[in-house]
């Protein structure tokens, strides 16, 4: 079946197609110019990500924050808000996990209830930024993006701040981050060497799942898709419109809180400076990419989850910089993209030639 | 601290501003036209990377500024054609370049990390440079300083003194109207856009070659200029003289937080140099604050001259953006 106005369902999915291959073959073009050979790059990134039960599971715990990240934004999108700022919501979200951790180790509390504890509070700082940067926006009038873009700074300031100063390791404050926990606050994982903690991917998957219900089968996701499309109208419908924004940023700062929160619970056992480590950024792109459905997105996220994993072994192997992955993520993006305004283009002319005017 | 070192360091704020002048000032130019360009971060980068290596590679200075240019121009003719020809949204394309450009320029820039390329050199201007105060402070810089004072000028009197101007304001506030007048609405968005591109895209290579001359990749500590020089744009309210003037502020309090660094022990550095940021949200909010309603409102609850000081101050604060940015213009 295909939209009424809009192109046969066989040549969108060309568009699409032509889209995939041309973001491949620019890629490849880039690897040609850095001298690098393809295949073997494409080849090692795929070992990197499913060669080993190892580094698959590698590709579960990069998947977990960046899947949390994209169920976060999936509502803000929702709403029409461009949420940059999450990266700074991530790391708030550490922040508090790793705040509420110090304050407990050592204590009387039991280590479970005290991940527990940790991670809620996690979840508060996440959704604190988030609504910091709606509060920005519904009273301030300053753009999400700016207020967003803003904080984001203000957070990493912040955590540096910390990891230098008040909790800095004894002796030497250094990049490394503040002294790893005690092991048993740390959020179980898998075996003693693996760093996937089931109850992280458990988090993840429940995240999605939640927004998928809400922005599909609820009366509130049908209202922030109102607001999303013309907020002036669902204004004059009577849908509370600044309300509604807000709540979505509260909602993706949840989620964005618990990203960071399993960052320090389950990853790296510490606060670290670069806490966030981009899945903030990436989430936006797996919106984009999966064209903001919620099903979709968990898949493009493990897709670009098993990328930056499997990219990891390219300056050990090839001596060619990591970032190759983001390259083929960004191209694959921008094409699908202008595929999506073809199609459009192709439809506006079509409706244009049976209507002549 | 002497004089004399003081105003040496100030001189210094006024090179160390130039790159962020010249990104300014371009997305000042597209975003007149009613185009805003996200990809700024990552366009500086790419155009860094870019104009050092030819530079490198061609030994001229010349090539490698004028490749940044390009660079920045032909990103910016990719933004053109996703959001005027097929209509995508400004932001998400922007936004895409913005990460893609990055990580190109972490990749190819991968082999040329650390090498040494030719540095522009200062070039004192004969007979000014003895004038006091002046003379070091705005005549012993180098070339692109020099431009960058003259683009600053350049561009106010394009904007707002020129037809050209005119109808460059137009197509960025009421593109229907311009359209009617004769413009190729479309057509001088392209061109504006990617002229603001190339322009932008000079501030990677000033950088590069001169500023913080090298290529070291994720440590160049170029990540995130670009960012600040879109905020600074806002707080300029697309007036090249007033966004010439936050971007002096800018590179003022980095100077200051490396200048106070001594005198505080106890915050470390990186704390210092994000210290701008947070400054830049609460500029932004008073250059923003007075299109909220709330405030109109709750104005209205105080004492008369009160709330006239109040209100003026706001005003001259306050910035309002072109009334097109963003959204694509069809003609009926």
């Amino acid at each position: 079946m295909a939209d009424p106005r809009g192109l046969p369902r066989a040549s969108s999915a060309l568009l699409q197609l032509a889209a995939i291959v041309l973001a491949v073959l620019l890629t490849t073009l880039v690897l040609l110019a850095a001298h690098a050979p393809p295949v073997a790059a494409y080849l090692n990134i795929v070992l990197g990500a499913v060669g080993s039960w190892n580094v698959a599971a590698n590709v579960l715990v990069s998947w977990v924050p960046l899947l949390l990240a994209t169920s976060g934004l999936l509502v803000t999108f929702t709403a029409g808000l461009w949420n940059i700022g999450i990266e700074g919501q991530i790391t708030l979200g550490a922040v508090f996990t790793t705040w509420v951790l110090r304050g407990l180790q050592g204590s009387s509390v039991d280590p479970g209830l005290a991940i527990v504890l940790s991670i809620a509070a996690g979840i508060a700082g996440g959704a604190l930024w988030a609504l910091l940067a709606g509060a920005l926006k519904t009273f301030g009038g300053v753009n999400e993006i700016f207020g967003g873009l803003g904080l984001n700074f203000v957070a990493s300031a912040l955590n540096l701040w910390l990891i230098f100063g008040p909790w800095k390791r004894p002796g030497v404050a250094s990049m490394s981050g503040t002294v790893p926990f005690v092991k048993e606050l740390w959020l179980p994982t898998l075996s003693a060497q693996s760093r996937l903690a089931p109850a992280a991917v458990a988090i993840a998957l429940a995240a999605v799942a939640i927004v998928y219900v809400l922005l599909q089968g609820t009366h509130f996701g049908l209202r922030l898709k109102a607001v999303g499309k013309n907020p002036s109208s669902a204004y004059l419908l009577g849908v509370p419109t600044w309300q509604h924004m807000m709540i979505s940023f509260a909602l993706c700062g949840v989620c964005a809180g618990l990203a960071g929160a399993v960052q320090v619970t389950a990853v790296y056992h510490r606060l670290i400076p670069s806490i966030s480590s981009g899945y903030g950024y990436l989430g936006l792109m797996v919106g984009m990419l999966s064209g903001y459905r919620a099903a979709l997105a968990a898949l493009v996220a493990l897709f670009f989850a098993a990328l930056n994993v499997g990219s990891i072994q390219l300056p050990i192997v090839l001596k060619q910089d990591s970032s190759l992955a983001g390259v083929l993520q960004g191209t694959l993006v921008l094409f699908v993209l202008l595929a999506q305004g073809v199609r459009q283009r192709l439809a506006r002319e079509r409706t244009a030639r049976r209507r002549p005017s | 601290m002497s004089f004399e070192v003081v105003l040496v360091g100030l001189a210094g704020v006024l090179t160390a501003a130039a790159p962020i002048i010249f990104a300014v000032i371009g997305e000042t130019v597209s975003e007149r036209a009613g185009v805003t360009n996200l990809s700024m971060n990552g366009k500086i980068l790419l155009s860094a990377m870019g104009g050092f290596a030819v530079a490198l590679a061609t030994n001229s200075l010349l090539l490698g500024f004028l490749a940044g240019a390009a660079i920045g121009g032909l990103v910016a003719l990719l933004l053109a054609f996703a959001s005027i020809t097929l209509r995508q949204s400004q932001v998400a394309v922007g936004f895409v370049l913005t990460l893609l450009c990055r990580d190109l320029s972490y990749f190819l820039g991968n082999p040329i990390m650390g090498a040494t390329a030719p540095r522009l050199s200062n070039l004192p201007v004969p007979g000014l440079r003895e004038v006091p105060v002046l003379g070091v402070l705005l005549f012993r810089q180098d070339l692109m300083t020099y431009l960058s004072f003259v683009l600053i000028v350049a561009a106010w009197l394009y904007i707002f003194r020129t037809r050209p101007g005119l109808m460059l304001r137009g197509i960025g506030e009421r593109p229907a109207a311009a359209y009617v007048r004769g413009a190729n609405v479309n057509r001088l968005r392209y061109l504006y856009t990617i002229a603001g591109g190339a322009i932008a895209g000079l501030a990677g290579p000033v950088y590069s070659l001169s500023v913080k001359a090298g290529w070291k990749g994720t440590i160049s500590g170029l990540d995130g200029i670009g960012w600040i020089a879109l905020a600074i744009t806002i707080f300029g309210g697309w007036n090249p003289f007033r966004a010439a003037l936050g971007a002096y502020l800018f590179a003022l309090l980095q100077w200051l937080g490396l200048v106070l660094q001594p005198a505080l022990p106890g915050v470390p550095s990186q704390v210092l140099q994000v210290a701008p940021f947070p400054l830049m949200i609460l500029t932004l909010l008073f250059v923003n604050i007075g299109n909220a309603e709330w405030v109109e409102r709750s104005l209205s609850r105080l004492p008369e001259p009160i709330r006239r000081r109040v209100a003026r101050a706001l005003r001259a604060l306050n910035a309002t953006p072109p009334a097109a940015l963003g959204t694509p213009f069809e003609k009926e």
